[in-house]
C-alpha cells in the first residue's frame, strides 16, 4: 500500500509566487528602510525578519514535537497522516538557517548609531540590572545557544523522517525500528524542553524587554507555537484529502486534530492570562510596565485582537463537534489561528524597540507571506518524496480504524 | 413505572453479540436494551443509538457557573460589600478570572454526573431490574421488548437461532423505582 503525491503545479507556482513576494518586499524594505536615516525604519526591518523567522522555525519544530509526543504515548491514530509532521519536520533546517543567520546578525552586528536597538543587553555597561543578567544574556551565550538548539532540531526532524521510511523497507511485522524512534523520542522530549519550553524564548524575545521578565514565557511561547504548528499540519491535511491523496485520512483523525486546536487555543489562553494576572495583581512597576505598553498603549488594539482571535473565536467555533468535523470550518480556523499567533509574536517582539512607532503593513504581510511561501514549497517538495501512507508501521492498522 | 414482558437472550461472546443484535434490529421485534459486563467498542454505532445531547446540557451548566460566578462576585464587591484591595478598583475582573474558571467547571462536572445518572438511571439507593445475575459478569444480555400478542415460542426459536447460551421470559419493571437492594422485587419474576 502506497500513496504518492504529485506537487500540483498551482501549489508550487502559488508558493512560489509567495516567495517572490517575500523576496521583493525584502529587496524594497532593504533599499527604503536600511537606506534612509530613520534609525526607527533600520529596526523595524530587523525586527519584522526576527518575528517571521523566528515565529516560523518554533511552528516547525512544534511538528518535531508532536511526533515524538504520539510516539512516546504509542498513539496510533497521528499514523495515518504521519509524512505531514514529517515532511514539516524535515524541513526544520531551512527556517533553522535562515533564523539562525537573523538573530545571531541582529545579537553581533546590528547597530544603529552605535547602538543595539534591539538586544540593547549586548551593551550593558552602567545599566545594573542588565550587567546581573550578563553571565546568562551575552553574546556567547546567545550564540551559544541558537546553534545548538537550531542544529538539534534540524538533526532531529531529519532523522524521524529517514527512520519512519527505513521503517516502509523494514522486514514486515518488524518493531526494531519503532523502538528506536521511541528512544530518540524520549530524547527530542528532553532537548525541547531545555530549549523551546526554557531557554530559547528567554534569549530570543524576552531578552528584547531585557529588563522585564516573567517565568510564564516560554510556555506561552510554546502554546502559541505549538498550536501554530497543529493548525499548519491541519491544512496540509485537509490540502492533502481535498487533492484525493490520504485515503486513510477519516472525519476521525480530522475531529482529532480539530480538538488539539482547540485544546491548545484554550492551554494558549491559560498561559496568557497566568502571566497577565500574576503581574496585575502585584502591581510591580518594573513589571507592570511591559502592559502598560501594550493594553493601555499604542498596542492596545492588537493586544485585544489576540484575545479575540485566539480566545473568543475558537472556543465558540471549534467547541461543537460537527464543526471539528467539518473540512471548511477547520480549515478556516486554522487560517485564523495561525495569523492570530504571528500577531500575538508582533505583540511579543515590537513594543520594545519600537514603541508607539509600530507598523503593521505592506513589509510587515510581505515577509509573513514569503515564509508562507517557502513552508508550502519545501513542505510539499518533501511529501512528494515519499509515500504518504507509512507502509509497514506497526500501529497503522489502529490509525485506519480510528474512531474519535 | 411501567411492568412489561421481556424475551432475553444471553450470549457468551462479543463475536456471537454483534450479528446476533444485527439479527433482532432486522427482525422487527422491539429491542429494548443490551447489557454488557464491560464497554464494548462500536456496540453503539450496532446498536443504531443516535448522538447524546449529554455536552450540550453540559455547556448550559458551565454558562450557568460562570454567570453565577460573575454575577455573585459583582454583587458582593460592587454593592453589598465594597472593600478596597490594595487600590484596585471594585470590578477587577482579572480577579474574578480564576474563580469563575473553577465555578464554571464545578457546575458542568456536577450537572453532568446528575444528568448522566438520570439518563442512565443509576443513583444511589435506586434499583433496576436485572435481567441475569451474569450480566456484569460475563454474558452479555439482549432484552426484547415483547407484549402479550407475541408469539413466546416463535422469540424463543428466534433467539436461539442466534446462538444465544441461554433465553427466558420476564415480566419485569422497565424503568427505575426507590428501594434498596435487599428488598424483593415488587412482582413475581415469570
Amino acid at each position: 500500500m502506497t500513496e504518492r503525491f504529485e506537487v500540483p503545479a498551482r501549489l508550487r507556482n502559488t508558493s512560489l509566487a509567495l516567495i517572490a513576494v517575500g523576496v521583493l518586499v525584502l529587496i524594497i524594505g532593504g533599499v527604503t528602510m536600511l537606506g534612509g536615516h530613520d534609525h526607527h525604519d533600520k529596526t523595524r526591518f530587523w525586527l519584522v525578519l526576527l518575528q517571521n523567522s523566528v515565529f516560523f522555525l518554533l511552528l516547525t519544530v512544534a511538528s518535531v514535537f508532536i511526533q515524538a509526543a504520539a510516539s512516546l504515548a504509542q498513539g496510533g491514530w497521528i499514523v495515518a497522516y504521519k509524512r505531514v509532521p514529517e515532511a514539516i519536520g524535515a524541513n526544520v533546517w531551512v527556517f533553522g538557517v535562515i533564523a539562525g543567520a537573523i538573530l545571531i546578525f541582529i545579537a553581533t552586528a546590528f547597530d544603529v548609531d552605535g547602538h543595539n536597538t534591539i538586544y540593547h543587553w549586548v551593551h550593558p555597561h552602567g545599566d545594573k540590572i542588565l550587567e546581573g543578567k550578563s553571565a546568562f544574556l551575552n553574546k556567547e551565550m546567545f550564540i551559544g545557544f541558537t546553534v545548538v538548539a537550531i542544529a538539534l532540531w534540524s538533526f532531529f526532524g531529519r532523522k524521524f523522517r529517514a527512520l519512519s521510511i527505513a521503517q516502509e523497507s523494514a522486514p514486515k511485522n518488524s518493531t526494531k525500528i519503532y523502538w528506536t524512534v521511541f528512544k530518540w523520542s524520549a530524547a527530542f522530549l528532553l532537548v525541547y524542553a531545555l530549549t523551546q519550553m526554557s531557554t530559547i524564548p528567554w534569549l530570543w524575545i524576552m531578552s528584547i524587554d531585557a529588563h522585564w521578565y516573567s517565568t510564564m514565557f516560554s510556555w506561552y511561547t510554546f502554546a502559541s507555537a505549538f498550536v501554530s504548528g497543529m493548525s499548519v499540519i491541519m491544512l496540509f491535511v485537509v490540502y492533502l484529502k481535498n487533492q484525493g491523496n490520504l485515503e486513510i485520512v477519516t472525519k476521525e483523525h480530522v475531529h482529532d486534530l480539530g480538538k488539539f486546536m482547540f485544546a491548545f487555543s484554550v492551554f494558549w489562553t491559560y498561559v496568557w492570562f497566568a502571566q497577565y494576572m500574576l503581574i496585575w495583581y502585584s502591581n510591580i512597576p518594573e513589571e507592570t510596565t511591559y502592559f502598560k505598553m501594550r493594553q493601555h498603549g499604542p498596542y492596545s488594539l492588537i493586544w485585544y485582537s489576540v484575545f479575540i482571535i485566539n480566545f473568543i473565536m475558537p472556543i465558540l467555533i471549534l467547541m461543537a463537534r460537527p464543526s471539528k468535523r467539518n473540512y471548511f470550518t477547520v480549515s478556516f480556523m486554522a487560517v485564523v489561528i495561525i495569523f492570530g499567533h504571528w500577531l500575538d509574536f508582533f505583540i511579543m517582539t515590537m513594543p520594545g524597540p519600537l514603541g508607539g512607532h509600530w507598523v503593521l503593513s505592506w513589509y510587515e504581510l510581505g515577509i509573513f507571506a514569503g515564509f508562507a511561501g517557502l513552508l508550502i514549497f519545501t513542505v510539499s517538495n518533501t511529501l512528494s518524496k515519499a509515500s504518504l501512507v507509512p507502509a509497514n508501521h506497526p500501529l497503522l492498522k489502529e490509525a485506519m480504524i480510528h474512531q474519535s | 413505572m411501567a411492568i412489561k414482558k421481556f424475551a432475553v437472550a444471553c450470549y457468551d461472546d462479543e463475536e456471537v453479540l454483534f450479528p446476533a443484535v444485527k439479527k433482532v434490529r432486522n427482525s422487527g421485534y422491539k429491542l429494548h436494551d443490551v447489557y454488557t459486563p464491560f464497554p464494548v467498542h462500536g456496540l453503539d454505532g450496532a446498536l443504531g443509538l443516535k448522538e447524546t445531547d449529554l455536552h450540550v446540557a453540559g455547556f448550559i451548566y458551565g454558562i450557568t457557573g460562570t454567570s453565577t460566578a460573575v454575577g455573585f462576585m459583582s454583587w458582593i464587591f460592587c454593592s453589598d460589600w465594597p472593600i478596597n484591595f490594595g487600590g484596585k478598583p471594585h470590578w477587577s475582573l482579572p480577579a474574578f478570572i480564576p474563580i469563575t474558571f473553577e465555578l464554571t467547571v464545578l457546575f458542568a462536572a456536577v450537572g453532568m454526573v446528575l444528568t448522566f445518572c438520570y439518563l442512565n438511571q443509576i443513583m444511589p439507593g435506586v434499583k433496576k431490574h436485572v435481567f441475569h445475575p451474569r450480566q456484569t459478569d460475563d454474558l452479555f444480555v439482549v432484552a426484547l421488548e415483547i407484549n402479550d400478542h407475541t408469539n413466546e415460542e416463535e422469540v424463543i426459536n428466534f433467539l436461539k437461532s442466534t446462538n444465544a447460551v441461554e433465553t427466558s421470559i420476564q415480566v419485569a419493571e422497565s424503568e427505575w423505582w426507590f428501594g434498596r437492594w435487599d428488598k424483593k422485587e415488587p412482582y413475581e419474576l415469570a
